[in-house]
């Protein structure tokens, strides 16, 4: 589903944040990817959305080479993702309920339809009672659900998380990785990184371990690249 | 289509958040745009005016004082041969006598006279309107023996249209120049609006909204200011024709005469509104395509 060969990116003024990253995540899989900020955890998210391009290498997303997809492919590619900002990238001039209506306006869904949308995403992550709020007065962890509900309200197949639980403590923490772990229940592919490795000890999945841009472990490699967790059925969201 | 209208009313909203700004930019568009609408209006006022004084353009031929009945009869008969004539009509000195009684209220005058001091006249109207062929036409029948003057008498009228052409052209260019201010306040309006929704469009660009999605709400928005400027000056324009007539009414009853202003047709109101509407898309057009590819993250 998502294949890495070989990719460097260099940023301009020479700062090297990926060096020959090669990796495959199947269909369907939950990867961590860690490392110390500045080990290239977000730059490796930002290629898959092609927010950033490599210099180097191909980033192959769904059969797409989305390194090199023209500028007007890009909205259709976003689409299919679901992305969870490092910082949140909420929109303060308007309500819960419309910060997560918004990727739904953007591609021109039935208002009926979108209506019922968003509420199922806000139920997903417990924020249906704050859906006339404004996003400011919610806690650190409530704007990081609503960044989650915010991505899932399309139902994509694929779920890039940065940082999800950054700047949260251990309970909230546990929380978001909870809903996390019910979207891998369903079949949705999860890509998150984390600097955090507390949250890392009691789960199984595959981590790619990241140092300066170079991978340096890879969880799976010991079995065989790309046949990591086997696909189960159906790819959207309950 | 529901999209469209939630769109518009996103648009509606936001303009109405400022208020204030939004409605200096439109009374700003409003005045610009009632300048040469508005000198239009007299224009198509005066044209109005000139066609009703001049009607069809007339020669008059007054005769000499000695032309006998024979004389007049045998100018009859060769005016109404003439290829370029529609119509000439015999005016005798008796019955010009009486006209001008009748018409100055000179009676008292007139009855003191000892004798008719008018002669003898045929009113021609010609078959062609161009200034250059009446022209010709008239210095043709100077000529005859019978004939003591011909006198064009709507030259006056032509000066004037001349005069009215000149003053379209200046409404042509004032337009112009205007038109692109109101380009101009339109795209400096959107390039502030995008500057204040820069974390929307940054937002929207990433979770795959397409280019057409960004530009939409600021297309429309460029449109609706526009129509709305465009209303303020066609109200702008009515009341100040409106203001006037009724200056207009007091004078016109000192001279007992009939007068008073048009506003603007039908037609003309619908062309100022697209126009307006028209200029205002345009304006935002153009700064979207400007602005949006300079924040454009590739």
């Amino acid at each position: 589903m998502i294949r890495f060969n070989q990719v460097n990116k260099r940023y301009p003024g020479g700062y090297q944040a990926l060096k020959n990253v090669s990796f495959e995540v199947a269909k369907g899989e939950m990867v961590f990817i860690t490392g110390h900020s500045g080990a290239g955890k977000s730059t490796l998210l930002k290629l898959i959305a092609a927010i950033e391009r490599p210099n180097l290498g191909s980033v192959i997303v769904n059969n797409q080479n989305v390194g090199v997809l023209k500028e007007r492919a890009l909205p259709y590619l976003r689409r299919n993702l679901g992305i969870i900002f490092q910082d949140h990238k909420l929109l303060f001039d308007r309500n819960v309920f419309d910060n997560v209506m918004l990727p739904l306006q953007i591609c021109g869904f039935d208002f009926r339809e979108s209506h019922k949308r968003v509420r199922a995403a806000l139920d997903k992550v417990g924020l249906l009672n704050r859906e006339k709020s404004n996003p400011i007065a919610l806690s650190g962890g409530e704007q990081q659900r609503l960044c989650i509900a915010r991505a899932i309200v399309n139902r994509p197949s694929i779920l890039l998380a940065d940082e999800p639980t950054g700047n949260l403590d251990t309970e909230y923490a546990h929380e978001i990785m909870a809903i996390f772990e019910s979207f891998h229940q369903v079949g949705v592919t999860l890509l998150i990184s984390t600097h955090d490795e507390s949250i890392l000890q009691d789960t199984d999945m595959r981590v790619l371990a990241l140092r300066q841009g170079e991978l340096l472990h890879d969880s799976s490699a010991t079995t065989s690249i790309g046949s990591g967790q086997p696909a189960s059925s159906g790819s959207e969201l309950a | 289509m529901r999209h469209a209208l939630s769109q518009i009313g996103g648009v509606l909203h936001r303009m109405f958040a400022s208020k204030l700004a939004g409605m200096l930019s439109i009374l700003v568009i409003g005045i610009a745009l009632s300048l040469p609408a508005g000198m239009y209006v007299m224009l198509q006022n005066a044209r109005g005016m000139v066609a009703q004084l001049s009607g069809t353009p007339q020669i008059s031929l007054f005769l000499k004082m000695d032309a006998s009945v024979d004389d007049v009869e045998k100018l009859r008969v060769q005016l109404a041969q003439h290829p370029s004539i529609s119509r000439a009509e015999f005016v005798s000195r008796n019955q010009a006598l009486q006209q001008l009684k009748e018409s100055t209220g000179l009676s008292d005058v007139i009855g003191g006279l000892k004798q008719n001091p008018l002669p003898d006249a045929f009113i021609i109207y010609p078959k062609s309107g161009v200034a250059k062929a009446l022209d010709e036409l008239k210095k043709e029948f100077a000529k005859l023996p019978t004939v003591e003057l011909a006198q064009l008498d709507s030259a006056w009228a032509y000066k004037l249209e001349a005069l009215l052409n000149f003053g379209r052209m200046a409404v042509l260019i004032l337009a112009g120049l205007l038109s692109v201010a109101l380009i101009a306040i339109t795209f400096n309006t959107i390039r502030l609006q995008i500057l204040t929704q820069r974390d929307e469009i940054d937002v929207a660009r990433l979770i795959g909204a397409t280019n057409g999605f960004i530009r939409r709400p600021f297309l429309y928005f460029g449109a609706i200011q526009g129509l709305l400027g465009g209303i303020m000056a066609w109200l702008i324009i009515t009341l100040g024709v409106m203001l006037l007539n009724w200056q207009l009414e007091e004078l016109s009853q000192l001279y007992t005469s009939q007068f008073s202003l048009h506003q603007l047709s039908a037609g003309d109101s619908l062309t100022l509104l697209l126009f307006s509407m028209y200029l205002g898309w345009l304006g935002a057009w153009l700064s979207v395509t400007r602005h949006l590819s300079q924040i454009d993250p590739h």
